[in-house]
């Protein structure tokens, strides 16, 4: 572990801009409501890996540039993803040792804890949640989560990023 | 891997870094004051032109896929395909030109009737075309992104239709992209009337693209399955007259004063892909063309 800043900042960017495009692909019928929250979910792996690069302050600069990319309020996901890239840079270490599956539930609660916080701002500004549906985003999330871990770190190798 | 090189400092596994608490406070504070700038004072409307205008690449590279789905589409159609819409097309175009004939001549009439009134005459309106971009990915809010911007002179509350009937309105327009609101958002209420009585109404979103309700219609009201409702004009938003949809259900309680009956709009809401924004100059009881939020309480 260095604190060591070695390039890839494009190719960080990148992956966020592709999980952007990801979540506007539709989806099959019932699947819809279980869209994982790719952009989250990349988060949460940039600032597992590279902890001393992606923290807080990416973490809410990527949420703002997704209100304003879908339309949001403005500093709704930037609040979310700022408390998950918290949670994720305080238990890195704990995390990151285990294999992609047993990572799955941590990640599992990192999003719960970003959806519930989206709709509580929601529910603020007028839009309550009418089910608990809303929760299902998290478990799509937990779900994909070896996989986009095993194509991220592949990634994450071959650019050397540090 | 970078995990290899040997560490400069010890690291604990459960230690928590203080600094990172307060770091953490000062983003959230800062997300708090954004959101309380933009929902209540709508002062951020410069950033979000700069941040919307960078996010614009972005918002098209999403939409690519479907619009290479529809070229291929178009390119790969087979010959017999291609003639019968053609064929079809045509039959419709002849229809439709015959029912604009009838449609100038009324319409010519009923302006010099109401000119002869000296009533206010109903100003011919433009249309402009927009595509959708994005649909709000929270499943919760009817909102729509479109393709046309403020450069194109899209403003604020204005009304957009399908081909079919009334879909909502603009809440935010930016620079090269806009933001719609469908009236089957919780959020929006639109002013309506039953054509077939006159009597004048809310129709109020439920958060279901089939569904609209009308919760201020007494018990003793008169309203049938199958009544039309059309735009009142009330409110200085929507033009008079357009199609909203049609009561499916209308039931009496004799517990409550009010009649709970639902509506289904004409606009097919959870397939649309082009809108048509409406240009149009209502006179509003403020003065100034859609200035004021009377039609719909956005977000």
């Amino acid at each position: 572990m260095t604190d060591e800043t070695r390039g890839g900042g494009w190719i960080i960017a990148l992956s966020f801009l592709a999980a952007f495009l990801l979540g506007g692909v539709p989806l099959v019928g019932g699947l819809e409501r279980f869209r994982p929250d790719w952009v989250a979910m990349v988060l949460i792996y940039w600032s597992m890996a590279l902890p001393h690069r992606i923290g807080v302050g990416a973490g809410w600069l990527v949420g703002l540039l997704m209100d304003v990319g879908r339309g949001g309020l403005l500093g709704q996901h930037a609040l979310a993803f700022a408390v998950v890239a918290y949670l994720t840079c305080q238990t890195y270490r704990r995390i990151r040792v285990a294999p992609p599956w047993h990572q799955a539930f941590s990640v599992l609660v990192f999003l719960l804890v970003e959806q519930v916080l989206v709709f509580w701002i929601s529910g603020v500004i007028g839009y309550p949640p009418r089910d608990w549906w809303y929760l299902a985003p998290a478990l799509g999330g937990m779900a994909c989560w070896p996989l986009l871990f095993v194509v991220l770190r592949d990634v994450h190798r071959h650019f050397e990023i540090g | 891997m970078v995990a290899l090189k040997p560490s400069r400092r010890i690291q604990y596994l459960f230690t928590v870094n203080p600094a990172a608490i307060l770091q953490l406070g000062f983003w959230v504070a800062l997300s708090v004051a954004t959101m309380t700038l933009d929902h209540r004072y709508r002062l951020l409307s410069g950033l979000r032109d700069v941040l919307a205008t960078a996010a614009y690449p972005a918002q098209y590279l999403a939409r690519l896929p479907a619009e290479a789905k529809g070229w291929l589409n178009e390119n790969l159609a087979g010959r017999g395909a291609l003639l019968e819409e053609n064929a079809r097309l045509r039959e419709k175009q002849l229809f439709l030109s015959v029912q604009l004939q009838k449609l100038t001549a009324l319409e010519a009439e009923n302006r010099r009737l109401r000119s002869l009134l000296e009533s206010a005459v109903n100003k011919p309106e433009r249309v402009l075309i927009a595509e959708m971009l994005a649909v709000d990915f929270d499943l919760y809010r009817h909102r729509i992104l479109l393709n046309r911007g403020r450069q194109h002179g899209v403003y604020v509350g204005q009304p957009v239709l399908d081909t079919s009937g009334v879909a909502g309105q603009i809440v935010q327009a930016e620079p090269f992209t806009s933001m719609a609101i469908f009236i089957t958002d919780v959020n929006h209420g639109l002013p309506i009337e039953i054509n077939r009585t006159g009597v004048r109404t809310l129709a109020l979103g439920t958060g279901n693209f089939q569904e609209l309700k009308l919760p201020h219609i007494p018990n003793n009201g008169d309203v049938k399955v199958g009544d039309t409702l059309v735009t009142s004009g009330l409110g200085g938003r929507f033009p008079r007259g357009y199609p909203v949809g049609a009561v499916t259900g209308v039931e009496f309680d004799p517990g409550s004063p009010f009649a709970s009956i639902t509506a289904r709009p004409f606009a097919r809401l959870d397939r649309i892909r082009e809108v048509m924004l409406l240009e149009s100059e209502v006179p509003d009881i403020e003065g100034t063309t859609a200035a004021a939020p009377a039609g719909a309480r956005p977000r």
